[in-house]
């Protein structure tokens, strides 16, 4: 397992707290939704960063009264194929512009990173070296983008707009 | 046509390199197969009985000849020699090789063709008319909006691992022949009391297992509004559509489970946070896509010139293909033309690279070098002029496809069946072949006037069974091929799924019976213009059931 | 025919381990040496459940090679040649059961 953070691999600082242990003082902590929901008031008063680990069958607007304590979200892919939190990290980014840091952790695969970035995680667990030394080329495939997200990448609908006044370049025909 | 911009087409060049990756990684060892094949079916790669199939999608049914001519050296270069046209208005090839995958699909990108979401569980190929533009029943022309669907659906970010596939489809025009009311989501585009053009937008319909006829959430959504709102009930899809069950995570049943009109109230609260937001569709945005729509410059002639008229006179052969085969066009002087894919004893769907080129010259000479691909799997040319009709009659007489039996009852749908498919139960295309053959007068067809017939090997209904006048559905039973039919079924504005006939016969029973249901029929309708699904409503099933099941 | 993919592991009679090649997709057939083959005569033949699930096990090891291996029924010929066991597996080693249109 390997952290990819700002496209290079780094140590988590971040201690995962289990369901019912006690939370250390003075260190980061990952701790579990229901943890979080039950000693909100309490959590609150730590002085070092606080992240919630929330499940991918959770509404975010349950989150949503939480996030300005919070400094991370860790969000849940069970598998591969199941994409809800690709929809909560929008929700958290866009919707309720959450600032802190947007983990995606489970399984997660090298040809899904731009997908994720584009949604709005910005780190990453993942499970097989290679695919996190392979970060930086995978989230480069692609220099265009049809879809306005908060990820700040430049969209063609837009861009097509902005050079409205310059002439158009149009491809040939094929063959 | 639309005609892509440097965009459009980084954009595919920079996929078809991703997809060489992915195909190396998968070849070395790197990738097992059950991440592979993800990423294969997000690229129309499937895995069937004997080989690789490659699925392209024709966005919209709408083709250039020189994309046609491309199809033509992909079957020639990759693959056995032809191509079988789609319900989904896409194409397949049956016999490709993963190795050379990424050849082929660069070799497409040149043409401006691509393979992306023909498959997985992302937004498919958009679908519409297939005469979209050249109607003289709609109010404008709806691939403008099906194009801007494509590109907001083309690799997007949240929507590319959804509960389950996703098909959207679009009709403007009075008469819907893009089905939309059986799509995951439903548009159609009219103009209300206020004047204004919009959406109704209709969720939930669907075919496969459990099959639903869409519901109407939104009755009229401002242009303004259309990739919002869509992007809010992918959204809401996307988060509680059901994925513990593969048969039950397509949003019909989400729709049906919650209801429709909860279903509506969930994405009217997404709607609202995000309407005004950067997807709000500025009329520029949408002037610049329509920009790149090129129409051919219509010359000003009149309706039934002398040389059709003569034609006509002279040609009792050409006179009945111009009955059957060619359709009014919104431009006078000009026709649309259906090119028959069913000529009788051959596999519906299926064209050969010989065929593709000599088609794609007849569309530069006749159709301003365009053509459609519909859902009945047959093709379009879109342009025609009236005083050319008899000689392209003829240039397609001499090429096979000048079959008169469109929308007839040897205009048989089917899909691929156990012929090739790895998920079917039962074959699709012989029993279809055995039809046409039996229903090879082409007389009695005329007589019988508009009747479906639609054939699926298995549940998924990739031949649209529930839909067709007289659904056949392959099944197993001890190991054999049986047969259920249903009647009754149709897919247009009036949708309606068929009802169960009784119980499944073996194969060699099927073609008797539905030879049966077609007398029944002839005997039992009204009139010569009451449709087949009109009489089944009018009468039910019983007077059918005598009729095949007494004799056996 | 059930997908062999929803199958559980009952044998009756004999059968064989079948899949797709992973570069173009060919049928083909685990043999008794451990390796693939496309000729259905030389695939290794089992008759009992354990002996299937032993080469199953083996074959589906091999995920560089082929594709979603899978226990498929054949039949013996008198004279104890190898042949396709229903008409799926028939349609795998023959093809289509029509004449195919660019032929």
């Amino acid at each position: 397992m390997r952290l990819v953070k700002g496209g290079r691999v780094v140590e988590d600082r971040f201690v995962r707290v289990l369901d019912e242990a006690p939370v250390p003082d003075g260190v980061p902590v990952i701790v579990p939704a229901a943890r979080l929901l039950a000693d909100a008031a309490e959590l609150v008063r730590r002085e070092a960063p606080t992240g919630v680990l929330w499940p991918n069958d959770r509404r975010i607007a349950e989150l949503a009264p939480h996030l300005d304590r919070l400094a991370l979200v860790a969000l849940v892919f069970p598998h591969f194929k199941d994409g809800r939190a690709y929809s909560q990290a929008r929700q958290l980014r866009e919707r309720y512009c959450f600032g802190g840091e947007l983990r995606a952790t489970g399984h997660v695969l090298r040809d899904q990173f731009l997908f994720m970035q584009r949604a709005g995680f910005d780190c990453f667990e993942v499970k097989k070296d290679a695919d996190a030394e392979a970060f930086i080329e995978a989230t480069r495939r692609f220099s265009v983008f049809y879809q306005p997200t908060a990820d700040g990448r430049t969209v063609a609908l837009r861009a097509r707009l902005a050079r409205a006044i310059a002439p158009r370049r149009e491809r040939a025909p094929a063959r | 046509m639309y005609r892509y911009d440097e965009f459009d087409q980084q954009l595919i060049d920079e996929r078809v390199a991703e997809f060489r990756d992915q195909v190396r990684r998968r070849l070395s060892g790197e990738l097992t197969e059950d991440e592979f094949k993800l990423l294969r079916l997000l690229n129309g790669v499937y895995l069937q009985l004997h080989a690789y199939m490659l699925r392209i999608a024709i966005p919209y049914g709408t083709l250039s000849s020189e994309q046609l001519r491309m199809l033509a050296h992909v079957a020639r270069r990759y693959d056995k020699n032809y191509g079988h046209f789609t319900t989904r208005q896409n194409i397949q090839f049956n016999w490709i090789k993963l190795e050379e995958i990424p050849d082929t699909i660069a070799d497409l990108a040149g043409a401006h063709l691509h393979a992306m979401q023909t498959s997985g569980n992302s937004i498919r190929n958009i679908t519409t008319d297939h005469w979209a533009g050249v109607a003289p029943d709609e109010i404008e022309d709806p691939r403008i909006w099906a194009e801007i669907l494509r590109q907001w659906s083309t690799l997007h970010p949240e929507f590319t691992f959804l509960p389950r596939k996703f098909k959207i489809a679009i009709t403007a025009a009075k008469h819907d022949r893009a089905a939309v009311k059986i799509h995951d989501i439903g548009l159609r585009l009219y103009r209300n009391g206020a004047g204004e053009v919009g959406f109704e937008v209709m969720v939930g319909g669907g075919l496969g297992r459990t099959p639903f006829v869409g519901k109407t959430i939104r009755p009229f959504l401002p242009k303004r509004d259309f990739l919002s709102y869509l992007e809010a009930i992918l959204r809401v899809y996307n988060q509680f559509g059901r994925r513990d069950n593969i048969y039950k995570a397509r949003i019909k049943i989400l729709v049906h489970e919650i209801g429709a009109e909860s279903f509506a109230k969930e994405v009217e609260a997404e709607w609202q946070s995000i309407k005004d937001g950067a997807l709000a569709l500025d009329p520029a945005v949408v002037e610049e896509i329509k920009s790149r729509f090129r129409y051919p410059v219509y010359e000003s002639l009149v309706d039934e010139p002398a040389e059709l008229k003569a034609a006509l006179k002279a040609e009792p052969r050409f006179k009945a293909w111009f009955n059957n085969s060619v359709s009014r066009h919104k431009r006078p002087g000009y026709a649309i033309v259906t090119l028959s894919l069913k000529p009788a004893g051959a596999p519906p769907g299926d064209c050969t690279a010989e065929q593709m080129d000599a088609i794609a010259d007849l569309a530069d000479r006749y159709s301003g070098s365009e053509i459609r691909v519909g859902h009945d799997q047959n093709l379009v040319l879109p342009h025609v002029r009236q005083r050319d009709l008899a000689a392209l009659w003829r240039a397609l007489d001499a090429i096979g496809l000048a079959t008169p039996n469109v929308g007839l009852v040897s205009d048989i749908i089917a899909c691929p069946g156990l012929d090739y498919c790895a998920l079917a139960n039962a074959r699709s295309i012989p029993v279809a072949q055995e039809l046409t053959k039996r229903f090879r007068d082409l007389g009695l067809a005329a007589d019988l006037g508009y009747l479906h017939i639609n054939i699926s090997g298995c549940i998924n209904a990739c031949g649209h069974h529930h839909v067709g006048d007289i659904g056949i559905l392959g099944v197993e039973k001890n190991g054999e091929e049986y047969y259920q039919l249903s009647l009754g079924g149709r897919a247009d504005e009036h949708a309606e799924l068929g009802a169960l006939l009784g119980p499944a016969m073996p194969y060699a029973e099927v073609a008797d019976s539905v030879e049966d249901v077609v007398a029944a029929y002839l005997e039992l309708r009204e009139r010569p213009a009451e449709l087949f699904a009109e009489t089944v409503k009018r009468i039910g099933l019983e007077p059918f059931k005598e009729r095949v099941y007494a004799a056996r | 025919m059930t997908s062999p993919l929803q199958q559980k592991l009952k044998v009756h009679g004999p059968v064989v381990i079948t899949a797709n090649r992973l570069g173009d997709g060919a049928v083909v057939y685990w043999t008794a040496a451990g390796a693939w083959t496309t000729d259905i005569a030389a695939a290794a033949v089992a008759t009992a459940s354990a002996r299937a699930k032993q080469l199953l096990a083996a074959a589906t090891a091999d995920f560089v090679h082929a594709v979603d291996p899978y226990v498929a029924p054949v039949e013996l010929s008198p004279d104890r040649r190898v042949l396709p066991g229903n008409l799926r597996e028939q349609i795998r080693v023959s093809g289509p059961t029509f004449s195919l249109p660019g032929a």
